[in-house]
């Protein structure tokens, strides 16, 4: 059986910059993988690169076996590829409702739906009322986005990803800038999504990495650096030079 | 692709109110499900009343009401979809040249030159739609949709021939409606007509801003990045509402040559596409009452500035945009917005 | 220009066209000038640039006929008037702007066009402003058998010397740096010392003197009467547009370009107008959406 994500000699160049160089990765089907890595190692264009906001220079990426490397990102999430921001991408005049309504809705193929309210699919009010359960947003859920606190738009730019019924979960930094009140809620909701969902953690709060991943890869320069258990990769000494040990003297 | 689903629905126990509560209040949120409110039921009579009971005004009134059409075709681009256009009167002036020409070289029955005037903006919308999207910026698109305008007006202009160039476009003549209602001199007939065409196609617009389709519009208005990475083909719609939207101006510039049987050059000037962005705006962005009630404020205003100073009213009409624009699109329209939703919502 | 029929070949003809047509560029050129900063740069949507030409050329031609000033003296003024009133309504008005969303500024900017076609229209009349040029101004000269406008000549030196100067002034000079560092990143540029407001409105106030100035040179051969901010809107933002928002080659490139195709556009095919320059506008998006350069 083929991994649920796969990189295959990835490389991204911007002139002659290599951002990204040959990486082979591969996330195992229900893994809890991080990513890893300095500031500048390449962590956004990987990502990029995954979810085809930037086109490859070279090599594939590999969707549960498909070559969706010239697909476009559209093409990719309908393939099951789901992702959320380090900066939040929300629609900030529509409410949580209408934002996990339209993610369901896009997914079941209703989206081009001109005619029928939303309201009239009473199997889609089910699927959004249980997502926003589960992110406890329904206190919140017929308020305005932009109107949120900060800790619950990062768990609505979670529900918002986990509505397209991703295979494979991208999060990127899901709990930079929450606030301490805030952070507990959203490392029980990231500790039960699915586990069956296959999900790639770029992250950069070592606390969270550890409780979180059963495996880490580790990025530098944009070259595929280290990779192993949380116990191999804290105990290896190249990676806390040029890591760790940053973070150390930081 | 695999079929599961990540949560069955309605397996997950939920805290607090009972599920039924949580549904309704689910379902009134994404709520413009179709159901009338009663400040709309009341606007739509009193347009249905001022046909009876201001026959004085009719010609007036059908200016007004092609004026609002006009604008709500521009709402659906601006308000739903975020797409900036300063070239909206090509798919105007195109609608009423060609249900001028209709009914010189075709046929004087209003309606096959209405749709004939709809369909070809419609289709020039759709031709054009793809050079939105070359870069989602607004300058590019300003300028595109800008150009468009620009070019139909100096190919008006030159094809003499075909539309009287500068002269404007002799002959129309529109037989009686349903072959019995004759255009008449006080514009009764005019106004039902417009009126009543009006309201259909508003009630489909109506009926397709609140649909899943019309949300992702929002979507895309809202966050165009995000709306791509949950699966939304942000190409393809904006083409289908902008085409949409340039059918809806054909239809408002058709139905302005059918009741004024008169096509000049002016319906594809550069001030058509800037009033109709001022009526937006006046009435408000995003909820499709606003050009309607824009195109009643936008009226009032041309009135009164030109008993003031005849000549000279463009300026004031720039001074209402500047000071729109200092004091706050938003301040503006939250005056009558509150309103609206304090009568719309009922006690809330 | 009446000999066309028997003369569309001719190689001297096509010479002085192109030369024309240079002139005509470089003319655009200064006048949008402005507007490639704070619409490229800036990203400013600001329709009523021409609004500033219009008040240079009112300048000159009124200081010229009413009070009997000889044209080069008149071009400081052109300069002046619209530049100090560019600075007051940078400072008053533009300023609460810049963040606003690009339908605010569209609105606004169409606001202070309307305000500003019917007040010269109100002050001075509808009808064109006509200017008598110094005798060493008209005529033509020839060189190599190519027959020039004197008029043509002057506008090509002039807009050259403008170029370059800008050029220099963006590129080379601690102003220049100030500026790109303010348009690049606002904060970063404030982190830094740099007195933002001023950058820009200082650079506000020049880009409204150029206009002006392009306005006062353009009044023998654009024409200049209440309409000419709307006539010209869209040429102005043509060059912007088609040029990209790299800097200022691009613009001068399209401005060129412009220049050229609409002047050999209304010799060679009086018919079309207008259409070749909209036409162009759009085929050159189609292929390049980010305009001539790039960022």
């Amino acid at each position: 059986m083929s991994a649920a994500l796969r990189t295959i000699a990835l490389e991204k160049r911007f002139g002659g910059l290599v951002a990204t160089n040959k990486v082979d990765f591969t996330l195992e089907h229900g893994a809890r993988h991080a990513l890893i890595g300095p500031n500048g190692a390449g962590k956004t264009t990987f990502v990029n690169l995954l979810t085809g906001v930037l086109p490859a220079t070279a090599g594939q990426v590999l969707l549960d076996g498909e070559d969706v490397t010239r697909l476009s990102q559209q093409r990719r999430a309908r393939r099951g590829l789901g992702r959320t921001f380090q900066i939040n991408q929300l629609f900030p005049a529509m409410t949580p409702v209408e934002s996990v309504g339209l993610a369901v809705s896009e997914r079941m193929g209703g989206g081009a739906d001109f005619w029928r309210s939303l309201g009239a699919r009473r199997d889609i009010i089910g699927e959004v009322l249980d997502l926003l359960e589960r992110f406890r947003l329904i206190d919140v859920m017929d308020h305005p986005t932009a109107r949120l606190a900060y800790g619950k738009q990062r768990l609505l730019e979670l529900a918002v990803a986990l509505a397209g019924n991703p295979r494979v979960l991208l999060l990127d930094e899901p709990a930079a800038g929450v606030p301490e009140a805030e952070r507990r809620e959203l490392l029980d909701t990231l500790a039960a999504l699915p586990s069956d969902v296959s999900i790639l953690l770029i992250e950069h709060d070592m606390d969270l990495v550890f409780s979180f991943a059963d495996r880490i890869t580790v990025l530098v320069n944009g070259t595929h650096f280290a990779e192993g258990t949380p116990g191999d990769v804290m105990k290896d000494p190249r990676v806390r030079e040029v890591y760790l040990g940053e973070e150390e003297h930081a | 692709m695999s079929t599961r689903t990540a949560f069955s629905p309605g397996t997950v126990p939920l805290r607090g109110a009972a599920p039924t509560d949580l549904q309704a209040r689910a379902l009134r949120d994404l709520g413009r499900t179709g159901r009338w409110r009663p400040a709309e039921a009341l606007f739509w009579l009193a347009a249905l009343a001022s046909f009876f009971f201001l026959p004085d005004q009719h010609l007036l009134l059908t200016e007004v009401v092609i004026l609002g059409l006009f604008a709500l075709s521009l709402d659906l681009v601006l308000g739903y979809a975020g797409i900036v256009s300063l070239g909206h009167g090509a798919f105007f002036g195109l609608g009423a040249y060609v249900a001028g020409l209709v009914s010189i070289h075709l046929t004087g029955e209003p309606l096959t030159g209405l749709l004939l005037g709809g369909l070809a903006a419609g289709v020039l919308g759709f031709a054009t739609a793809p050079l939105l999207l070359l870069r989602a910026s607004d300058l590019t698109r300003l300028m595109v949709t800008l150009g468009i305008a620009m070019l139909l007006y100096e190919a008006a202009n030159k094809a003499a021939w075909l539309t009287g160039g500068a002269d404007g476009l002799q002959g129309v003549w529109i037989d009686p409606l349903f072959g019995r209602f004759e255009f008449d001199l006080f514009g009764t007939t005019a106004y039902g007509y417009a009126l009543a065409v009006t309201f259909l196609l508003f009630l489909i617009a109506r009926r397709i801003v609140t649909s899943p389709y019309g949300l992702s519009l929002r979507a895309i208005r809202d966050n165009a990045l995000r709306a791509n990475t949950i699966g939304v083909p942000v190409g393809r719609r904006l083409v289908a509402i902008y085409t949409l939207s340039a059918l809806y101006a054909g239809i408002a510039g058709a139905l302005l040559a059918q009741t004024t049987m008169f096509v000049s050059l002016d319906v594809l000037a550069f001030h058509r596409s800037a009033d109709v962005l001022l009526v937006l705006v006046l009435g408000g962005v995003g909820y499709l009452y606003g050009g309607l009630i824009g195109a009643i404020v936008f009226k009032l205003l041309q009135d009164v500035f030109s008993t003031i100073t005849p000549e000279y009213w463009m300026f004031w009409i720039g001074l209402v945009l500047v000071v729109i624009v200092l004091i706050g699109r938003d301040r503006i329209n939250a005056a009558p917005l509150a309103l609206w939703h304090r009568i719309r919502g009922g006690a809330k | 220009m009446s000999t066309a029929t028997t003369t569309t070949r001719d190689p001297a003809l096509m010479l002085t066209i192109l030369i024309d047509g240079i002139a005509y560029g470089m003319l655009l050129f200064v006048l949008a000038s402005g507007l490639a900063v704070t619409l490229g740069l800036m990203n400013f949507i600001n329709l009523a640039h021409g609004a500033f030409a219009l008040m240079g050329g009112y300048a000159t031609a009124l200081l010229m006929n009413r009070a009997g000033l000889p044209f080069l003296a008149t071009l400081p003024f052109a300069f002046l008037v619209p530049a100090l009133i560019g600075a007051v309504a940078e400072r008053t008005l533009y300023v609460r702007l810049y963040r606003r969303p690009h339908l605010d500024q569209v609105l606004f900017s169409i606001g202070l066009v309307f305000m500003a076609v019917t007040a010269a229209d109100w002050l001075f009349g509808s009808q064109q402003q006509l200017i008598t040029l110094p005798a060493w101004l008209q005529g033509r000269f020839e060189l190599a058998g190519v027959a020039i406008g004197r008029y043509r000549a002057f506008l090509i030196l002039v807009c050259a010397a403008l170029v370059v100067g800008l050029q220099f002034v963006l590129t080379r000079t601690r102003f220049g740096a100030r500026l790109r560092a303010a348009v690049d990143d606002q904060r970063a540029a404030r982190g830094l010392g740099i007195n933002v407001g001023v950058i820009f409105a200082s650079t506000f106030a020049v880009g409204s003197g150029l206009a002006g100035l392009g306005g006062a040179l353009g009044v023998e051969i654009l024409g200049m009467d209440p309409t000419f901010p709307l006539k010209f809107m869209v040429y102005f933002l043509i060059v912007v547009t088609v040029g990209g928002t790299a800097g200022l080659t691009g613009p001068f490139l399209a401005a060129l370009i412009i220049g050229v195709a609409d002047v050999a556009g209304k010799y060679y095919a009086p018919e079309l107008g207008a259409f070749m320059i909209y036409l162009l506008m759009i085929v050159i998006l189609i292929l390049r959406p980010q305009g001539l350069i790039a960022r």
